[in-house]
């Protein structure tokens, strides 16, 4: 069996449920607030959408499936290309390079996220 | 005449590998790519390439026709050339040994790893081991697969990960024992199989089914491997 410490869940099968099911929250997500912009808003109405308890959750909740979402997508990606096997000892480097950046960004986008939820 | 332009690399004399180009004629008749095969090395016998059985049965002569993998004994000319062209190359993703020649070391051993053979630990029969004619159906589609390669060396997850995704081929024949009810190893197999590489590298692209010269499906039984790995650990 192939161990992979940074994995997201560390099982394949893990990963594999978790960027189905984030998929299906953020589709949700969007389809909610597509249907809110269709109807019309004015700048109040979509104040008092937010200060609703219930949107800031799901909209957290949509937040972190996409993190979960893009680093499992990105961790794929850096697997495929970003390899010993394709370019020699630099490849481990530039791979850890690289999830170290995509981390960073998405942990940034994150709190960004939040703050700006309930700031 | 067809223009034939095949793949040329021989390690010990060339530097790096070429495309060679050569008239055939067929006389017109829609010949196999492997006649067309014999034909030039009837003229050039430095031409190397794999073949035994010359019907489709012992998959040594997968290459690549015109950009798709398969056999070449079992392909007609009217299937593959255009523009009377022909290019024939070595399978892709698998270092070249010579010529069309691959070295398939990197698919035995992904083979080799789902253990492709029956493990039963209850204590043998006097005679054989029964199955049912309904549960011996579930192994159709699995157990014709010649090892041929054609799949696995078209399948894009299986060129970036040799050494950690099983690949196509090998799926398709862990499946075969998954599914046959005379097996009693289900469970390890399962486990050896739960990590991010083995099964899941699979993206669903189907190269695998499309090249198939026996018009398996590996990826319906990619998705039965999956089903089985969510059905146990949920
Ligand atoms: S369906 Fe899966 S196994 Fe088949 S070619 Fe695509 S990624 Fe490879
Ligand atoms: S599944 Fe088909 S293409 Fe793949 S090795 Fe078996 S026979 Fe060849
Ligand atoms: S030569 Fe045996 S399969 Fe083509």
């Amino acid at each position: 069996m192939v161990r992979s410490v940074t994995s997201f869940g560390r099982s394949g099968l893990s990963d594999w449920l978790v960027q189905r099911v984030s998929a299906v929250i953020i589709l949700a997500w969007f389809m909610c607030i597509g249907g809110t912009l269709m109807g019309g808003v004015d700048y109040t109405q979509w104040k008092t959408i937010f200060d609703g308890t219930s949107m800031r959750v799901f909209t957290l909740l949509a937040i972190l499936s996409l993190a979960a979402h893009a680093w499992i997508g990105m961790w794929a990606v850096g697997t495929d290309y970003l390899t010993e096997r394709l370019m020699g000892p630099r490849g481990n480097v530039l791979r850890l390079a690289y999830q170290i950046g995509c981390s960073l960004v998405i942990f940034v986008y994150v709190i960004w996220g939040i703050q700006i939820l309930w700031g | 005449m067809l223009q034939v332009s095949i793949y040329r690399y021989n390690p010990e004399t060339d530097a790096e590998p070429y495309m060679q180009d050569v008239q055939v004629d067929t006389g017109g008749k829609d010949l196999m790519v492997l006649d067309v095969l014999e034909m030039i090395k009837s003229q050039d016998t430095t031409v190397g390439y794999r073949r035994s059985c010359r019907e489709g049965v012992c998959g040594s002569d997968g290459i690549n026709m015109n950009g798709v993998n398969g056999l070449a004994c079992i392909t007609p000319l009217s299937e593959t050339v255009k523009n009377n062209k022909l290019v024939l190359r070595p399978l892709p993703g698998l270092p070249v040994v010579r010529d069309l020649v691959v070295d398939m070391s990197m698919f035995y051993a992904q083979y080799e790893k789902v253990q492709p053979y029956l493990q039963n630990d209850t204590p043998a029969p006097a005679i054989e081991r029964l199955q049912s004619p309904e549960d011996r159906e579930k192994l159709d589609g699995l157990y014709e697969c010649i090892l041929c390669a054609c799949c696995s060396a078209a399948c894009p997850s299986f060129w970036w990960n040799p050494d950690r995704f099983i690949g196509p081929s090998g799926l398709l024949q862990a499946y075969r024992f998954l599914a046959d009810t005379r097996d009693t190893a289900t469970d390890e197999r399962l486990a050896q199989l739960d990590d991010p590489f083995s099964v899941f590298r699979c993206h669903g692209i189907q190269n695998c089914v499309n090249v198939c010269p026996k018009g398996l499906n590996p990826t319906r039984a990619i998705g039965h491997i999956r089903n089985m790995l969510l059905s146990r650990a949920t």
